[in-house]
């Protein structure tokens, strides 16, 4: 089981993708689908991609709710932060979070998360001791960080540890 | 195709233009290498987007491929001028 | 054409004209704004939500007219999901080493060791 599918998330994820771009269920595509399923981690395997590991699906679910929310919450605010920067300079800053999470998995994730919404770039992460994160908007660094690991670190925390 | 879809696909298509006109105002300015690279993903972006909004006005899913392989290549070659920032090297 | 059809059409132009305009300030903003570093957050908003917008409108527009779930078009959000945050963890990583280099107004790495 271990050596034919050596990275069942990624299977199920290509099965899914080859039948949404072909936009059918027939018995060929099926097939087709199956065969880079199945084809694709294997030869995959000599890089030697970190096993993911991940729980809690509800949790998983209720992350890509909060920050789908806080992305278009944050474009709003960069894009009327854009539009007022003639007036008011908008109060960016350089934000030191320490982070508790230290899975390789879940630092992609939280990078991943934090570059998508608009509002913050991560900028450098390093090992124990912590991320320098771009902010386009803040008032008090503080309670930003503890915003910022109550609404994602906790939630990938208990997903990938 | 009505008169106001057709519309819309006028307005987006000139915002678009607009807006890759302005990240070429940042692309030839600069003032460092990092601001001409920004420029360059943005406007590919938006080339993309153009794609996409011309595949509605045409009515054709044959753009969507391209805008998915715009998309692609896109990203291959901002993150390869990036890596080239930071080392000066695009492989190590 | 039924009411139905129109209200699609509606939202099909809501949606072309406000990714449109997003892009627009997105492209203002990296004008603009003063700083790199600033600069680095308006492209997001063509990222994502220009892109959600636009995107969305194709697959509505497939579906009133044409009357197939054109699922497929979602892939080009998720996929630049997935690949705008490694150009942009490049970039801005890439910036911070050559502001350093030159001696610029950036913070020291945290916990201030070396690279």
């Amino acid at each position: 089981m271990k050596r034919v599918f050596p990275a069942p998330l990624v299977s199920v994820s290509l099965f899914a993708m080859w039948l949404v771009l072909q936009g059918s269920l027939a018995a060929g595509d099926l097939l087709l689908a199956a065969a880079c399923a199945i084809a694709i981690p294997v030869a995959c395997a000599p890089l030697r991609p970190l096993p993911v590991r991940i729980r809690h699906p509800i949790v998983i679910a209720r992350l890509i709710l909060v920050v789908g929310y806080d992305v278009l919450r944050s474009n709003l605010a960069v894009a009327f932060g854009v539009l007022r920067s003639p007036w008011r300079a908008p109060r960016s800053a350089f934000v030191r979070i320490p982070l508790d999470i230290t899975d390789p998995n879940a630092l992609a994730s939280l990078c991943m998360i934090t570059t998508v919404i608009p509002g913050t770039v991560w900028t450098e992460y390093v090992d124990g001791h912590g991320l320098l994160l771009h902010v386009f908007e803040v008032d008090d660094p503080a309670s930003f960080i503890a915003e910022f690991k109550a609404r994602y670190e906790r939630p990938l925390q208990e997903i990938f540890e | 195709m009505t008169a106001l879809v057709t519309a819309a696909v006028a307005v987006a298509l000139s915002c678009y233009a607009v807006a890759i006109a302005l990240a070429f105002v940042r692309l030839v300015r600069g003032p460092a290498a990092q601001d001409r690279v920004l420029a360059l993903d943005f406007i590919y972006i938006n080339g993309m987007l153009i794609v996409l909004v011309l595949g509605v006005r045409y009515g054709s899913s044959m753009y969507f491929e391209s805008a998915l392989l715009i998309a692609l290549v896109g990203f291959v070659s901002s993150a390869a001028l990036a890596k080239f920032l930071l080392r000066g090297e695009v492989i190590e | 054409m039924t009411f139905a059809a129109s209200l699609a059409e509606v939202a099909i132009a809501l949606l072309l004209v406000a990714g449109g305009l997003f892009a627009l300030i997105a492209a203002i903003g990296l004008v603009r704004l003063p700083t790199f570093f600033i600069r680095m957050h308006p492209p997001a908003i063509a990222n994502t939500l220009a892109v959600w917008c636009t995107a969305l409108a194709v697959i509505v527009h497939f579906l009133v007219l044409e009357g197939r779930l054109a699922l497929y078009v979602w892939l080009i959000p998720i996929l630049l999901s997935i690949t705008a945050p490694i150009t942009t963890a490049f970039l801005s990583r890439a910036a911070l080493f050559r502001e350093r280099q030159r001696g610029g107004d950036v913070p020291p790495p945290p916990g201030g060791g070396p690279l």
